[in-house]
């Protein structure tokens, strides 16, 4: 039973170390991507049975290497006896070259990390629709199985593996590069990993009630590939935006406890018990974001949209009590998000910090303003702010109109349950007037 | 590897500047750099013509298989070594600015 356990934990922590490294070699020298997953995922489940009969082997990374470079030989070796092709034959010559032993230390394998940051880059490829960059990332880059990204995605396991066909497909029949991309292109390829990784994050982080631990993977693996792309870009200039995003995943990821109560219901950021926010988490936070800031000003770069993001979380995550968040800043920071993004929903958050700071006045005449131009009809949050604000200037009538508004349009149970929590704290809903 | 660039109206686009069409200088370009294979403009669709063969009959009709409001107003067939090329020629072409491109990797028989 113990064994069986360290071998469980042996391979899981190899599959996260290595997965990306090996598959992206096999992927370099044969070009065929489903080939390299197949013979990598063939390697762990040899080692599955392999491990618990002769033991772990010392280094596992290069047992698994050797096994799934074997296995990639020997289909090489059918398809070139099939075929007769000289590409074949010129690929297996390669496939024998590769080195049996790799470094055992990772962060001492330059070749390595050349191979995972073009697999990265292929996988977040601008011409490949976004869910399918994702999966792609999560299978390929991440080592997930295609069963528990169709998981994370709510979606069934088929229609996650045709997506994955339909990527690597793209990937070969359009001639997508496997490469880094060239100095001109390397700016906007990585704010498109960036992107990828924060959508990956929030698909897991959007997760409510009991769908958390299923999702929760998303989450995990957006930090971790977060950390590996910061490694991997160690001194280019897309480095602190890349800290900022991580930043901003480990503020947001520090109070996940308290997101929801006990029945699952929504907790605002104000009733949240911040006894419970993972300090550490958020002591990792302040430090990265401030490494960011440093990195940042030393190149002369402004801070992008994750940095400003962050440093709005690290108001929340470091004031002691609600009452005593720097709403001014933090108004000032979505000023400057706007002026970089601009987008109606920042500019709802700026007028919640702008009520916080000056009070609900002038919070609410620049919702009533959003409010006309219609730019967000759709979205339930709007009518929700602007029926707390309302609650607060004791205008009930209207507050409870807007709660009501915001119910109708608010996307899950878990936010249609707290609104009627709130609508009924207006004595509004059932005197007849709404 | 080929790819088909089809130069594409858009009615949401900006509209069309006449000094803004350097389309001279984008074919001298890819011809310079030796990847221009074959590209010309089509004639409107009103010049169009569809032929489909049902039951061995040749039934011939006016116009574009597709009522659509954007049309192929061009094609270009070009040599590159990868997808990331092609993009990078393709944003370039004019028309990426007022209408749209779509660009189609060739699929040769036999491969």
């Amino acid at each position: 039973m113990a064994a069986e356990l360290t071998v469980r934990t042996a391979i899981e922590s190899a599959s996260a170390a290595e997965t990306a490294r090996i598959i992206a070699t096999l992927i370099r020298v044969t070009g065929d991507w489903s080939l390299a997953e197949d013979c990598v995922q063939d390697a762990f489940a040899r080692a599955l049975v392999d491990w618990p009969e002769r033991g772990i082997p010392a280094n596992t990374g290069a047992w698994l290497t050797t096994v799934a470079k074997n296995r990639a030989i020997d289909r090489m070796r059918s398809a070139a006896s099939e075929k007769r092709a000289v590409r074949e034959l010129t690929i297996l010559a390669e496939l024998e070259e590769l080195a049996d032993e790799p470094p055992g230390d990772p962060a001492a394998d330059p070749a390595g990390d050349d191979d995972r940051l073009r697999l990265i880059y292929t996988c977040c490829h601008p011409a490949l629709p976004l869910e399918a960059r994702v999966a792609l990332t999560l299978r390929t880059v991440a080592g997930l199985t295609t069963g528990e990204i169709a998981r994370a995605f709510l979606v069934p396991e088929a229609t996650m593996s045709k997506r994955l066909v339909r990527a690597r497909g793209k990937i070969r029949d359009a001639g997508i590069p496997y490469r880094v991309p060239p100095p001109e292109l390397i700016s906007e390829r990585t704010a498109g990993i960036l992107s990828v990784l924060y959508l990956m994050f929030n698909e897991g982080y959007a997760a409510t009630g009991g769908t958390t631990l299923i999702r929760e993977p998303l989450v995990r693996e957006a930090i971790r590939l977060n950390r590996l792309l910061i490694r991997l870009l160690n001194g280019s200039p897309q480095e602190p935006e890349a800290l900022g995003l991580l930043a901003l995943m480990l503020f947001q990821h520090g109070r996940r406890k308290t997101r929801t109560d006990a029945a699952g219901d929504l907790v605002t950021l104000e009733d949240q018990d911040r006894e419970r926010w993972d300090r550490a988490a958020t002591a990792e936070a302040v430090a990265l974001l401030a490494a960011a800031d440093r990195l940042g000003a030393s190149r002369g770069s402004r801070p992008g949209s994750y940095r400003i993001q962050a440093a709005i979380a690290a108001c929340h995550m470091t004031a002691p009590d609600f009452g005593s968040t720097d709403f001014a800043r933090v108004a000032l920071l979505y000023d400057r998000l706007a002026q970089l993004a601009p987008s109606p929903v920042v500019e709802l958050n700026r007028a919640v910090a702008v009520a916080m700071s000056q009070g609900p006045e002038a919070g609410l005449a620049l919702m009533e303003q959003l409010d006309r131009t219609r730019s967000l009809e759709r979205y339930y949050l709007l009518p929700a702010a602007k029926a707390d604000l309302l609650r607060r200037l004791g205008r009930m009538h209207e507050a409870g109109r807007d709660y009501l508004r915001a119910r109708a349009l608010a996307p899950s149970e878990v936010e249609r349950r707290y609104l009627s929590k709130r609508l009924a704290e207006t004595g509004a809903e059932g005197t007849g007037v709404l | 590897m080929d790819y088909m660039l089809f130069i594409c109206t858009d009615p949401t686009a900006p509209e069309y500047v006449p000094a803004e069409d350097n389309i001279e200088e984008w074919a001298a370009e890819i011809e310079a750099r030796g990847i221009a294979r074959h590209g010309d403009r089509l004639r409107p669709v009103e010049d169009a013509t569809t032929v489909t063969v049902r039951g061995g009959e040749v039934i011939v009709a006016d116009g574009p298989f597709a009522e659509t409001k954007e049309w192929v107003a061009g094609y270009d067939i070009i040599a590159c070594t990868d997808l990331d090329e092609a993009i990078e020629v393709a944003s370039k072409h004019p028309m990426a600015k007022f209408g749209k491109i779509e660009i189609r990797p060739v699929w040769p028989f036999g491969s």
